[in-house]
């Protein structure tokens, strides 16, 4: 059955396409520095955001 | 690094607590729907009355029902309550979009409207936790994005620049459902309520269950692990265990989950390597989950007095721990020798509880007690009630999973007992069915228990509520904007990485295409897996209506058609299945519960008269089945005329039929139907019953897996 082939002219390329991108997102997540304090968002999410009083 | 701040530099906010809210109140209704259900199909399997004689509440309907409540409605709302409420909060923002809140609220409600009656009305695509036909579908993937477009808009105007474990866990959720769901409900309309599977056989088997495992991952587990990391914490108002175990729990778990679906298809006519690929990944699974668990747990350290104590912290412990027990047994599950026994039985019923009742429930249970007074502004009505339900729940909970434990290893060790001369002891599968009847009223008792935990606490928040104050007042809060922030690292760089966050999702949601691409793409493609066989032949116009009638009805929960390749199922069914009988079969209906026998030999095994009788009272044939009646198929007449178009459909889909088929389909479809009755004549049927739906349903179980049955002709053929 050809419909099946066709899926794969989709498909692989999308894999290799993808995968590129996956190593991207490891060096990108890494980089940009969102793990480079991994200490204080733990004990910064238990604060409560400050009322504001004003009104 | 400090930058001196001015009061005027600080922005006021407040948050859609009202959206909160309203998933809240939804959860409540829905999750008493969803367990209420659960409770009746298992009363409906101690007693076999409690279908009704009544299309709509046989168990083939209600379990598809059952387990969407339970998935989308309730789990589902749950989600939503607790990522709307710890997001903004995590993330020091309102929600993006109020107005595409309360799309995202009422569009759900409405698919779940739309579940309640295309279900118990028969209108179901089969293929498991995707029942939902295509119009619902398209709607779920509409409100499902509006969902992610408001949540990722909220994470561009965020206030604080770290984006916290929990929300990367939603990231991950959002998006790795909406290409699951969406891939695997790929279908060509017939009409407005029926359509068929763009694949076939194996290749939809795969996809399915590439789906089904995913939608344990990523629905019931990724979204909860990220409430887990978001309210323990706060709860026990003390920072999670180890941040950077939960960095790497994160990970590793989207890593290495997308893979561990064929586990569900072991011993199948599946590839053997992505079968092996499946086992691999899902005992590699058991690493992260229980690095999650753990670091759960631990947060909890010190503290067990108050776990003691308090309520919310008892569901939430609770719940972590049976994420542990289910994270371990699931692998458990996936290993080849402990499938062969358990696949098919209760016991995989028993482990999805444990699961969804253990992780899912407690941990909704425990976040609505958290979140409920804080919501309203006021005091819990009742602590007692809350324990109340706890042991309420947690008890019913053992005896179901005990129960289920019990009937799975019995029924599994009575299929597979042989005696010394090679034959099956319990030769009746009926027996089998029987020897667990027992089990099966402990299961519904301990569901019961679950249930009315659950409407204890039902009750309990009724009356909190009732309790608040009347005026509720949006609470106004104050943070610095994120341009305000300063950077404590990477200076310059971090202006080019700041719209980043959308990206970011762009791109994981990428990664996780990766692993699956990879792992459905041979199977999909490679042809050399599926050797076509020239005996089998697409289904006839009437066995496609009777199919019709199968799928409809949900026969597929409680029956296989699948004779894996080991002794016990050949000596029972027969030969071994093979991927080339499949080819015509959209959906697939493989099964994945043996609460009767398989049926892929069913074809030709009695006569047509059997069937006749069987269908419209078990009973009368086999005296200990629990098999519903269905009288309404001797009732309702087959629909000729929309033959022609469902033909069309699936040869459009590849089943080579002719024009002359094509064209005739009606007038074939009653010719078949006239053979069947001029046999079933002689035995007393009516003529009149030559146009009834049973017909069509004889001829498709006749037809079952008997192509390969003859001898093999020359031309034998394997497409390319
Ligand atoms: C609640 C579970 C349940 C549902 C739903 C159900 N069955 Fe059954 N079925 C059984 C059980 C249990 C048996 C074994 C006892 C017996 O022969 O009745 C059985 C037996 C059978 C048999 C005989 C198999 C054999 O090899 O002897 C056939 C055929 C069958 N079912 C067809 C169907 C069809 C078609 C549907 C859907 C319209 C259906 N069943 C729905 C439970 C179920």
């Amino acid at each position: 059955m050809e419909s099946r082939l066709e899926i794969l002219n989709i498909l692989i390329p999308m894999a290799l396409f993808l995968g590129s991108f996956f190593v991207f997102l490891f060096i990108w997540a890494t980089k940009s520095g969102q793990y480079d304090d991994l200490d204080t968002p733990s004990k910064r999410m238990l604060l409560e955001d400050e009322v504001d009083l004003k009104e | 690094m400090t930058t001196e701040t001015n009061s005027q530099d600080f922005e006021t906010f407040s948050y859609d607590d009202k959206l909160t809210k309203m998933f809240v109140i939804a959860t409540l209704i829905w999750g008493a729907v969803a367990l209420f259900l659960g409770v009746w199909i298992a009363f409906e399997l101690a007693s076999y009355k409690l279908n009704l004689d009544l299309p709509w509440f046989t168990f083939g309907r209600l379990r598809p029902l059952h387990t969407n409540a339970a998935i989308f409605a309730f789990i589902g709302n749950a989600i939503f309550a607790g990522v709307y409420y710890s997001t903004q909060r995590l993330l020091k923002t309102r929600l993006a979009s109020d107005l595409l809140g309360r799309i995202h609220f009422w569009g759900w409600q409405l698919i779940i409207v739309g579940a309640a009656i295309t279900l118990p009305l028969g209108i179901s695509s089969a293929k498991e936790y995707a029942e939902l036909e295509w119009p619902l579908d398209i709607l779920v993937a509409a409100i499902w994005v509006t969902f992610g477009i408001n949540f990722f808009l909220t994470i561009q105007k965020r206030r604080e620049r770290h984006i916290y474990v929990a929300i990367w866990f939603y990231i991950a959720t959002i998006i790795t459902v909406a290409v699951l769901y969406v891939v695997n409900n790929l279908a060509i309309p017939v009409s407005f309520m029926k359509s068929y599977s763009v694949f076939a056989g194996v290749q939809d088997a795969l996809v399915q269950w590439w789906y089904g495992h995913n939608a344990v991952a990523f629905f019931l587990t990724t979204p909860f692990l990220g409430l887990m990391y978001y309210f323990i914490p706060k709860a026990i108002n003390r920072p999670v265990y180890s941040y950077r175990l939960s960095i790497i729990h994160f990970w590793s778990l989207i890593f290495v989950y997308i893979w561990a679906g064929p586990h569900h298809l072991l011993y199948s006519t599946l590839p053997e390597w992505v079968q092996t690929l499946g086992v691999g990944f899902s005992i590699a699974l058991w690493a992260p989950s229980w690095g999650g668990m753990i670091n759960g747990l631990l947060t909890l350290r010190g503290a067990w007095d108050r776990v003691r104590r308090e309520p919310i912290l008892k569901f939430m412990a609770t719940a972590v721990t049976f994420y542990g027990m289910s994270t371990f047994e699931g692998p458990l599950l996936s290993i080849k020798s402990v499938n062969s026994l358990a696949h098919f039985t209760d016991w995989i019923v028993g482990h999805v509880h444990s699961g969804t009742i253990g992780w899912n429930y407690m941990l909704t249970s425990g976040m609505i007690y958290f979140m409920v007074p804080k919501l309203w502004n006021t005091k819990l009505y009742s602590e007692r009630l809350a324990n109340i339900q706890f042991w309420s729940s947690t008890i019913g909970l053992l005896f179901y999973i005990v129960s289920m434990w019990a009937a799975g290893i019995t029924q599994g060790l009575m299929w597979r007992a042989i005696d010394d001369t090679g034959k099956l002891v319990y030769k009746d599968f009926v027996e089998t069915v029987d020897k667990i009847i027992p089990m099966y009223w402990l299961r519904a008792f301990g569901g019961t228990l679950v249930l009315i935990g659950f409407l204890i606490l039902i009750y309990n928040v009724y009356k909190t509520i009732k309790n608040a104050p009347k005026d509720q007042v949006e609470e106004k809060f104050k943070a610095l904007p994120l341009s305000a922030v300063p950077l404590d690292t990477h200076g310059g760089r971090h202006r080019k990485l700041e719209g980043l966050p959308l990206l970011f999702s762009v791109l994981a949601f990428l990664a996780i295409l990766v692993g699956s691409v990879i792992e459905l793409v041979p199977s999909l493609v490679s042809n050399q897996f599926i050797v076509m066989d020239a005996r089998v032949k697409p289904y006839s116009a009437l066995e496609v209506a009777g199919r019709d009638v199968y799928v409809r009805e949900g026969c597929y929960t409680c029956h296989s058609q699948l004779v894996r390749p080991l002794i016990e199922d050949k000596l029972r069914y027969g030969r071994v299945s093979e991927a080339a009988e499949y080819v015509y079969d959209r959906p697939f209906q493989w099964g994945s519960r043996r609460i009767g026998p398989d049926l892929h030999r069913i074809g030709k095994k009695y006569g047509n008269i059997w069937h006749y009788r069987h269908m419209l009272n078990p009973r009368e044939i086999t005296p200990l089945s629990i098999m519903p009646n269905y009288p309404w198929l001797y009732k309702n007449k087959v629909k000729f005329e929309v033959l022609t178009k469902k033909l069309s459909v699936l040869a459009a889909l590849g089943a080579p039929y002719s024009e002359e088929e094509l064209k005739q389909a009606p007038a074939m479809a009653k010719a078949q139907a006239k053979l069947i009755i001029d046999e079933l004549i002689a035995d007393g049927v009516p003529e009149k019953m030559v146009n009834k739906e049973i017909i069509a349903l004889i001829a498709y179980l006749q037809r079952l897996g008997v192509d390969m049955a003859e001898e093999k002709k020359d031309e034998v053929t394997s497409t390319k």
